[in-house]
């Protein structure tokens, strides 16, 4: 059986990292849409406790590799010990996240495997193919959907010969989700020992230096931004509220900042950081040209002001009139109806 | 003993600066109206390659790219930079290579230069932003890889430090050579052309490679090669259109938010 196999990379805790719990999520919608099993692979060090934390996301099979030559992460065993499971099981798609780990290594066994492989996937479905020129149909097909050249193109990607189709995704970008908080599944154990004989001397890890998560929104695919018309600290954490549920950044401008509103490293604009997400939800925002500096080639934008000569309106795509406060939680319900 | 680096590079089109006639009515990209640009973290390649000879005196850097003849362009700018040489593995039958097929054409070039110590490449392109030609090449050359890579620490004829990026820090790593690195945007530019370089240069041809000089099985190249196809592009770069103004209705607020979801945009 040709299954769907989630590659579960761990957070700096030993917990499954959110990128892996987001892709056995999707991993459970398309293993359900294609009838077969979902499957994870974790591999560690001492994470047998986070390999059992999958099966409320709908995992059945949990292949654990447990050996201290894997942990922290290094390309070749980690490479080595996934490609030999990967020809043994023969999965027919492989997720992985789009992160320094992911993007490391998933490229490397696509080349072992010699299968496609796409990054940064910002969605993933299951449909049919047909060949344009031999008009052959491929069905149960993974459409790996991404934007391309620099965010100007989306893209479909699909893999009709090559088996496993294999793709990675961003984190936030897809949801998370426990699947049924019962569900059981059960630990495969793989054997690590003759595999790893040759990979562990190449490259040593000499020092590791991990920072407290530091706020970061230049590379944001997504960015809610609040101005001083946010009013206050308080009606400020709606953003955060509404970020988590779209998976995007927390941005503002220099007003809000000075203001006391938020951190100034969330600054956009000529003192701040420049931004180029592809949607940016500027809410309470004016639109000074400091501000518009930072974000106006912003893919999409949309306002939300009480003002609707607001000079942000002026470049945005849509403009929503009326007060944040109450279009932010309207539009957050209306967005989790048409998830449904 | 000599210490060969090969540098990866591309020329890409600039995606920074894409201007309204950038995609052609039917969605595809008009490549003609895109200014083209040496790819910004295959400079920074570069420049981590020359910091190695600055290091290291008799270290030579090859350029190798893969594209149409004009990009002959990133060579003699490699060139000018200081790197020693390079060439262009350009053919008809390496067109609508993906990733794999690109790579795999990289790695045949490289075994053609005998042995080589270091291979530096930038991290991604920035017309792809795939990031996966470095990993496939160092695949395919069975040699390790060092990815993210911000900035050489030390180097000599066995080894090479360095400090990578990782989600949330750095780490430092020690790699034995022969070792594949990708470098990011936050490692160090590349220094200028030199003026008695570009001089004394601007004779030199740049060589180009086909297809038969790298011993490579045909069906491994090109679109031929390459497991991914593309089913289908849409066109999402608008030239800002009249801004759609909205009463903040649950109608409004729902269609606008299924709009955005269809889109893929959220």
């Amino acid at each position: 059986m040709n299954n769907v196999l989630v590659y579960c990379e761990l957070s700096e805790k030993n917990q499954i990292a959110d990128i892996a719990l987001e892709l056995c999520t999707k991993g459970r919608q398309l293993a359900s849409r294609l009838g077969c099993r979902l499957q994870a692979a974790v591999l560690g060090s001492g994470v047998k406790a986070a390999a059992e934390s999958l099966y409320p996301y709908g995992v059945d099979e949990v292949f654990l590799a447990d050996d201290p030559r894997l942990s922290p992460y290094r390309t070749l065993p980690h490479s080595d010990v996934l490609s030999k499971l990967i020809q043994k099981e023969q999965p027919q798609i492989v997720l992985f996240g789009a992160s320094s780990v992911g993007r490391d290594l998933a490229p490397r066994i696509a080349s072992f495997l010699r299968c496609g492989l796409t990054a940064d996937c910002t969605q993933l479905e299951i449909g049919s193919h047909e060949d344009p020129k031999t008009k052959k149909t491929y069905e149960n097909i993974l459409y790996q959907i991404r934007p391309a050249f620099g965010g100007n193109i989306i893209a479909t990607i699909v893999c009709p010969e090559t088996r496993p189709q294999m793709a990675t995704v961003r984190e936030g970008v897809m949801k998370k989700e426990v699947f049924d908080p019962a569900y059981k599944g059960v630990i495969v154990p793989v054997a690590v020992e003759a595999s790893l004989a040759k990979a562990d001397q190449a490259v040593e890890i000499l020092s590791r230096e991990i920072e407290e998560q530091k706020i970061d929104i230049k590379g944001a695919q997504i960015i809610v931004a609040g101005g001083y018309g946010m009013g206050s600290r308080e009606n400020f954490q709606l953003l955060h509220q509404f970020a988590r549920l779209i998976g995007a950044s927390v941005g503002a401008t220099r007003a809000a900042v000075d203001a006391g509103f938020c951190e100034g490293e969330r600054q956009i604009g000529q003192t701040g950081v420049t931004v180029r997400p592809k949607l940016y939800i500027a809410c309470g925002i004016s639109g000074a040209v400091q501000h518009r500096a930072g974000m106006e080639q912003s893919a999409k934008i949309i306002s939300i002001n009480t003002d609707p000569d607001a000079p942000i309106n002026a470049i945005a795509d849509y403009t929503i009139v009326g007060d944040v406060m109450t279009v932010i939680p309207q539009f957050m319900a209306c967005y989790k109806n048409n998830l449904k | 003993m000599s210490f060969k680096i090969v540098v990866l590079a591309k020329q890409v089109p600039d995606t920074h600066n894409v201007g309204a006639d950038a995609m052609n009515t039917d969605g595809t990209v008009n490549r003609a109206a895109l200014p083209t640009v040496f790819n910004p973290e295959d400079l920074k390649a570069l420049e981590m390659a020359l910091q190695v000879k600055d290091q290291m005196p008799d270290a030579t850097v090859t350029v190798v790219t893969m594209g149409p003849p004009r990009a002959a362009e990133i060579i003699k700018d490699a060139r000018n930079r200081g790197a020693d040489d390079g060439f262009v593995l350009s053919d008809a039958r390496f067109a609508g290579a993906d990733t794999l097929a690109t790579s795999y054409a990289l790695s045949q070039a490289i075994r053609q230069l005998g042995k080589v110590d270091l291979i530096l490449g930038g991290r991604q392109a920035i017309d792809g932003d795939t990031a996966q030609v470095g990993p496939q090449v160092a695949e395919k050359l069975d040699i390790p890889q060092v990815t993210y890579a911000e900035e050489l620490l030390a180097i000599d004829a066995k080894s090479i430090t360095i400090r990578r990026r990782l989600e949330r820090g750095t780490e430092c790593v020690k790699a034995q050579l022969p070792v594949l690195v990708t470098v990011t945007s936050a490692a160090a530019d590349c220094r200028f052309p030199n003026a008695h370089r570009m001089i004394r240069l601007s004779k030199e041809e740049v060589r180009m490679i086909n297809a038969d000089s790298i011993d490579a099985e045909m069906d491994r190249l090109g679109l031929k090669g390459s497991p991914t196809k593309v089913k289908q592009i849409e066109n999402v770069v608008l030239a800002h259109k009249e801004s759609v103004v909205l009463e903040p209705t649950e109608a409004a607020l729902s269609e606008l938010s299924a709009t955005l979801i269809k889109e893929h945009i959220l």
